[in-house]
């Protein structure tokens, strides 16, 4: 089959490799017909995450037809269905509390020390994502094995499309666990930094939570744009000076719950992100979380910060005293994708929560290298690419969104 | 540039002053103070900590401990029977290529050894209290000298088993036995943990989880896990 590969760098390459295989009773294999690149995948991209080895297949968004199925799979085939990216076994302690990103059986037990040694425990397994969390290959290909099929895949009905409901895989429940970890209340007043696709579906759900008000944070005119057409103020903070803007824009209080959408790879030309950068470059930090210790400023006191940015180790100049004084509480973690599923397939097919405005792309597999180089060098007019692995090689589509259509013409005639 | 900085680099710069002052006093304050307590402390064991967690090996031993728990969410006795038949084992310890009963207490193990060789071993179990622990060890004809020892205790609530497993070994003179020692240097309690974890998988999902799937390394089999 043909799948994308990470050798190294930027160097993102379709190889032909052999197709996967039914190995343990729950499995399933599928076809897959969609599959998304994540702005995680760009931390991979970039290789600020350790443990990827040349030739490892990328992609933990995606989903497909089922092909094949073991004997203790609960999927059929020719069911179409959507993969969390987080490999969960259903069974185990964290599993049946619903902590399914934490699951304690899926990162194999030969792949489980290296996260036993950075982080003190194991972590769950997810697909496409380094060997740190159980080297299993990605969606970013024709065909993949699922394992504990039984547990993770969300059959979809017909009459929904592919964009539709490709994004229960990982973005959609991610910004809902992100609003959740925002402990909303009535009257609140929430900040996003960051709007790619996690912090667009943050804000949608903040709303749809009941906060009163949601400020966006980011320096792309289109995702402010998109921002803005979900129902949120927005601030450039290459036009605003952001901590005086939010507490002006909040009547000197700061907003109740921070949202940190941006992860590892915060951009921004100050003091502390440059250091930052170049200790990176050194291998002397893996960390440049410039937007979460402005967050953290900007948080009210007693207020809440939700963390679904990526980050993999330690960070400097973190402000703990900032936390402690201002009696922050922190939530955070990666998302427990199968607790969210059901709930928002349903609120998908009653047309509540809308999923494809923020698509701009669309590709074949075939044109997967050159999609990743345009998602990391053009993220203002790259809001989120989909693969089809059923496009013809090398065919890519821009694709407007009513949404978008209307960005579009604001910002030529602007 | 840092538009959005801070709003005053004097106050910043006079709080980083102090709390270095702080931290540096707090740090030697701290120092001193464990300095106290071990010192208190050096002869007498006071603590409920696992002896394989101790600092300091206790006295008598054969070779230091390798102990490693989990916990299973079956209830003790079901994972009893299930260790008590060693015949087993092969099924979650990576190392362990075949066990044969001899009879009721005695069992031969093959141990898969570097470069290709394997390991004879004959077990005896020592101790057996149904529910809570097996223990064993090696007899004479073996080629290495083990003990092991698995405790189940009912964790508190709904959550299962604790699951300890304990070994001691102590590789003898000869090629073999010169680089399993050394193996078993090297990476003190990892086989331990990984079998525990393997147990583990099966005893609560019924399989063992492995990553086998493809990539673009020519060397790896799609139906083989990797590392």
């Amino acid at each position: 089959m043909r799948a994308l590969t990470w050798h190294g760098r930027h160097d993102v390459r379709v190889d032909t490799v052999p197709d996967p295989e039914i190995v343990n009773p729950r499995d399933a294999i599928l076809k897959v017909t969609s599959t998304a690149i994540c702005g995680s995948d760009l931390h991979l991209y970039d290789g600020y995450i350790p443990t990827m080895r040349a030739g490892d297949i990328l992609g933990h968004e995606f989903m497909g037809e089922v092909v094949e199925t073991g004997s203790k799979s609960t999927l059929k085939k020719g069911q179409r269905g959507v993969v969390p990216f987080t490999v969960s076994c259903g069974d185990c302690f964290f599993c049946k509390k619903q902590q399914f990103s934490a699951c304690d059986n899926s990162n194999p037990s030969e792949t489980s020390d290296a996260s036993m040694m950075l982080m003190g425990h194991e972590m769950g397994g997810a697909f496409g994502y380094a060997h740190l969390t159980g080297g299993y290959a990605g969606g970013q290909a024709e065909y993949v094995r699922v394992p504990y099929s039984d547990v993770g895949p969300i059959v979809v009905p017909d009459h929904l499309d592919d964009d539709q409901v490709l994004f229960l895989s990982d973005i959609l429940p991610t910004g809902w666990m992100a609003a959740e970890n925002a402990q909303i209340e009535p009257g609140d007043t929430i900040a996003v930094w960051g709007c790619g696709p996690v912090g667009l579906f943050a804000i949608q759900s903040a709303l749809i939570m009941g906060a009163a008000r949601v400020i966006a944070i980011d320096h792309f005119p289109t995702r402010l744009e998109l921002a803005k057409k979900l129902g949120a103020e927005i601030i450039h903070y290459h036009q605003a000076n952001v901590r005086d803007a939010l507490n002006e824009m909040t009547g000197g209080i700061g907003p109740d719950a921070v949202i940190d959408c941006v992860g590892m790879e915060s951009h921004g030309l100050t003091i502390d992100n440059i250091a930052d950068q170049v200790k990176a470059q050194l291998y002397l930090a893996t960390e440049r979380p410039h937007a979460l210790r402005q967050a953290i400023l900007s948080c009210r006191k007693g207020g809440r910060v939700s963390i679904p940015g990526v980050y993999g180790g330690f960070a400097d100049k973190f402000p703990l005293g900032q936390l402690m004084e201002k009696g922050l509480t922190v939530k955070t973690g990666q998302t427990h994708v199968q607790k969210y599923t059901k709930p928002l397939l349903e609120m998908i097919e009653e047309g509540k929560v809308d999923t494809t405005f923020l698509i701009s792309h669309h590709a074949s597999l075939e044109a997967g290298p050159e999609m990743y180089k345009h998602w990391h060098d053009e993220q203002n007019s790259y809001t989120k690419i989909v693969l089809k692995t059923a496009m013809a090689k090398g065919a890519v589509e821009e694709t407007r969104t009513p949404a978008q259509e209307i960005i579009h013409r604001e910002m030529s005639n602007a | 540039m840092a538009q959005d900085g801070y709003a005053s680099k004097g106050t910043q710069r006079a709080l980083i002053g102090a709390g270095i002052a702080a931290a540096t006093a707090g740090a030697a304050a701290m120092f001193l103070w464990n300095r106290k307590l071990n010192q208190d402390h050096d002869d007498d064991l006071i603590s409920d900590a696992p002896s394989w967690t101790l600092k300091k090996a206790p006295e008598g031993g054969e070779g230091a401990p390798i102990g490693r728990t989990v916990t299973i969410g079956r209830p003790a006795q079901e994972l009893f029977d299930e260790w008590r038949d060693f015949t087993r084992f092969p099924r979650f310890m990576e190392n362990v290529e075949r066990v044969e009963k001899l009879d009721g207490k005695r069992s031969r193990w093959t141990i898969k050894a570097p470069a290709d060789s394997t390991v004879e071993l004959v077990t005896e179990i020592t101790a057996e209290e149904p529910g809570r622990r097996i223990a064993w060890k090696s007899t004479p004809d073996s080629q290495i000298s083990t003990t092991g020892e698995v405790l189940f205790k009912t964790a508190p609530g709904d959550r299962g088993t604790y699951v300890s497993l304990v070994q001691t070994y102590d590789a003898p003179g000869g090629a073999i036995g010169k680089l399993f020692a050394k193996i078993l240097q090297r990476e003190p309690g990892i086989q331990a943990r990984r079998d525990l974890r393997r147990f583990k998988q099966l005893m609560e999902t019924g399989e063992v989880t492995t990553n086998a799937s493809p990539s673009g390394r020519k060397s790896e089999n799609p139906a083989r896990a990797h590392i």
